[in-house]
């Protein structure tokens, strides 16, 4: 309905009324929920003032499940049920997971994405993932005091798209209307960039819990261009621990250890590389269940020493990246540090050291994710005022191909193209009378389809026959603002077509979701439908005061006829809002959304023109129109 | 696109309001680039309807394609053959003078060896005196197409451009195999 709306971006129709949405920090390790409250963003804290949600899910015989620090107390004693870093496992198969081991999980192969087996059930990583969010959710309607608009949710910028589409259901799950995905580096540069007035090219080196980023943006007039983008999926602030958790087993000389002394000694080993971060060395005492007992010290010599590969496995990709946006060491400006595991000083270093700059550390690591995915849901949700008229260009991180003869990938897409955007390749077929095509829509940036990831795979059929490379099958990727891929082939001689959003291989299917979202009605005492009831009305007002506003504004591009047209379903939708009858609101919108496209379309033509205003858009070289053939997709 | 198809169809360069020529002032193609995605992105309409969600998702990519087409020179400089309706021929099927090949073949095989020998410093050299090379081409075929257009000749020089473009591509994949 904005689109009505859209004669003066970044203002709101109905500026009075503050829509509530969130910026939601999913981590590996700590999530976070931030708003915007009285033009500030802040990190919303629980009822005890903590900020801090641990990304730790403990399921219980009964089926429900605690979330946060009372989970995290009880990982010890029960690390079978008890899941932490879920975000590791999203839209992951168990061939995926290395040192799967030395995790105290009952792993199980699922459709698409792996399972965890606890005492509730069989949970997939998405709904351990949805649990985390709901609390935050609750947390947020709690202090904010009523249903949310909606959520910008922060994913790495590295996230492939089974990991993105993943996240997105955890938060359909969760109940959470998404309002985009956001890339945490792109999410710390909007909190930095808009907090320092700067311009300028800068990097954000993201060392997160589990996943590493890094991005390569351009700042200039409110505009955040994201020029690259790389990073390792995994590879994060836990990897230091099992560093330091290998390094006890040696030194102590431990024997094998049972699941729980596991869990025990990496939390000391956590424990311990925090306090290396103010400290030059860490004592690590532990009495295990086995009887035997650990007394050893740790300096920042040995930390730094036993996590020197891990270090100079982030540096790699920050090479890639600032080749990749064709740019050196000395022209970038600054180097935002994002995420808890930059503290440790060997990293400050080494970062340090390779931009020969010191790195930019004034806003909280752990929070300035948080807060710049707040500012951008402020934004989204229409709160934003005149002056807030800023905009992220991000781009999509592996390229985008399709399997060929051979095995081989055809890239569609390549790697840090502008989102969104869409391309489209020809193919044929290589047999006389075929009349089907497969489709294998694969990511990375690796020539054999075996070294990529797979996302989906798709048939077209109903090809008419005809001999071997007669037909014209056209494969259109299509990447949105969220960074998710849909894909369509149409063969071009019939018209024959097939499509699919990519989704099934890795993610999960609709009637998966609707199963999971009924079991979850089950334990959730919320009542969604009510919810639903309560946000249509809310929709239906706006769209209401949106039409009234447009009409206002630009009734003269409406002919008397539709304009009584439109006026008729205003009178309609208000009726049906007297009653509590979803469905009927719904219709009653419908039909005005219908009514109204055309205007709307004329208006966002208008917008256009003015964005042109004095520059003869129209006056088209005929000639040159008529020359191009369809170039784009 | 029901709505305003003739914009939505326009030439890339009209769509900037730019000329249509190879030389190009890029700040202004930079600027008129953000000026336009700040009216149509997603994130403008992230809570409005299905509908105009979708035309602001398509509007948004013909507008990336534009800008990524003019932005790049040897895009570009196809670009305009296309406009003209000049067939470039393909690489593979489309003879290449003899000399030329040759200094293709030399090129090749000093990346190559450099690249068995491991020598980081090297590539970048190689990195470099390729990116020279290569402005001075661009340089020439602007002649060709903006001062004393030959578009045979002009399609001839882009062919060349298209095996450099691809080296150039070929010897930052070997720094970043030398790095990992």
């Amino acid at each position: 309905m904005a689109l009505l709306q859209i004669a003066e971006p970044g203002e709101s129709a109905a500026p009075h009324q503050h829509r509530l949405a969130v910026g939601i920090d999913l981590g590996t390790t700590n999530s976070l929920v931030a708003t915007v409250r009285s033009g500030l963003a802040v990190v919303i804290s629980d009822e005890l003032g903590r900020p801090l949600l641990p990304s730790v899910v403990r399921y219980l015989p009964d089926g429900n499940c605690d979330v946060g620090y009372e989970a995290q107390a009880r990982q010890a004693i029960d690390p079978r049920n008890t899941i932490a870093s879920v975000k590791r496992f999203m839209g992951r198969g168990l061939q995926d997971i290395v040192q799967r081991e030395a995790l105290p999980y009952l792993f199980d192969e699922g459709p698409g994405m792996l399972r965890l087996n606890t005492v509730a059930g069989r949970k997939s990583p998405v709904e351990v993932s949805a649990e985390i969010l709901r609390v935050l959710r609750l947390r947020a309607e709690a202090s904010l005091g009523g249903p949310l608009v909606g959520a910008v949710i922060t994913v790495p910028a590295y996230f492939d798209d089974a990991q993105r589409q993943a996240t997105k259901d955890a938060a359909r799950l969760a109940g959470l209307p998404v309002l985009r995905l956001l890339n945490e580096p792109t999410a710390a540069a909007v909190a930095y960039g808009l907090d320092n007035a700067s311009e300028g090219t800068y990097a954000v080196y993201d060392l997160g819990g589990g996943t590493f980023d890094i991005s390569i943006l351009r700042l200039s007039r409110g505009i955040f261009e994201v020029l690259a983008t790389g990073g390792d999926s995994a590879l994060g602030g836990d990897d230091f621990d099992h560093r330091i958790f290998c390094w006890l087993l040696e030194a102590a000389q431990l024997k094998p250890l049972s699941v729980e002394d596991a869990r025990m000694l990496l939390t000391r080993a956590r424990e311990a590389k925090e306090y290396l971060t103010f400290h030059g060395v860490a004592p690590i005492n532990a009495r295990l269940n086995s009887g035997e007992v650990v007394d050893l010290t740790l300096t920042t010599e040995i930390f730094a020493e036993i996590t020197q590969t891990l270090v100079a496995k982030t540096i790699q990709p920050v090479k890639k990246a600032l080749r990749d946006a064709g740019l050196s060491v000395a022209e970038v400006k600054g180097v935002v540090m994002v995420g808890g595991a930059t503290r440790m000083p060997q990293v400050q270093r080494a970062v340090g050291d390779f931009f020969r700059q010191e790195p930019l550390n004034n806003l909280d690591p752990d929070k300035v994710v948080a807060i710049g995915a707040a500012t951008q849901a402020n934004l989204l949700a229409g709160n934003g005022l005149g002056g807030d008229n800023w905009l992220l260009l991000d781009v999509i991180p592996l390229s985008l191909g399709l399997e060929t003869m051979g095995g081989l990938v055809e890239k569609i897409i390549p790697r840090n193209s502008t989102i969104p955007t869409a391309r489209a390749q020809e193919f044929t077929t290589f047999r006389d009378g075929q009349t089907a095509l497969a489709v294998h829509v694969v990511q990375g940036e690796r020539e054999l389809v075996s070294d990529c990831r797979s996302l989906a795979r798709f048939e077209l059929r109903g090809i008419p026959p005809m001999v071997a490379g007669a037909a014209r099958i056209r494969v259109t990727f299509q990447v949105d603002a969220d960074g998710l891929l849909a894909v369509t082939a149409r063969e071009q001689t019939v018209g024959v077509e097939a499509s699919i959003v990519v989704k099934p291989s890795y993610g999960l299917s609709d009637d998966e979701i609707a199963g999971m979202l009924k079991d979850s009605m089950l334990h959730v005492r919320d009542d969604a439908l009510r919810r639903a009831l309560k946000e249509s009305q809310t929709d239906a007002q706006r769209l209401i005061e949106a039409v009234r506003s447009a009409i206002d504004t630009d009734g003269e591009l409406l002919s008397v006829e539709e304009r009584s047209r439109i006026e008729h379903d205003v009178s309609n939708l208000q009726a049906a809002l007297l009653g509590d009858n979803r469905r009927q609101i719904m219709l009653a919108m419908d039909d005005l959304e219908a009514d109204t496209k055309d205007f709307a379309a004329r208006r966002m033509d208008k917008s256009i023109r003015r964005a042109f205003s004095g520059r003869h858009i129209n006056e088209l070289d005929s000639e040159v129109a008529a020359a191009r053939t369809g170039e784009h997709a | 696109m029901e709505f305003n198809a003739e914009h939505f169809n326009a030439d890339h360069f009209s769509l900037f309001d730019l000329p249509p020529a190879f030389r190009l002032d890029a700040a202004l193609l930079d600027r008129r680039y953000l000026e336009l995605q700040s009216q149509i992105h997603p994130d403008r309409f992230a809570s409005a309807s299905e509908a105009e969600r979708r035309h602001s998702l398509q509007w948004a990519t013909r507008v990336n394609e534009a800008y990524q087409t003019l932005k790049k020179p040897l895009s570009r400089a196809k670009y305009l053959l296309h406009l003209a309706a000049h067939d470039i021929g393909s690489e593979s099927n489309t003879l290449m003078p003899v000399d030329f090949l040759i200094e293709q073949m030399e090129w090749r095989e000093a990346v190559a060896e450099v690249r068995a020998a491991g020598e980081h410093h090297e590539l970048e050299h190689l990195h470099h005196r390729l990116k020279r090379d290569l402005l001075e081409r661009y340089e020439e075929i602007a002649m060709l197409l903006d001062d004393q257009p030959d578009l045979e000749q002009a399609a001839d020089r882009v062919r060349r451009l298209m095996f450099l473009e691809k080296l150039l591509v070929e010897i930052d994949e070997a720094m970043a195999a030398l790095e990992e």
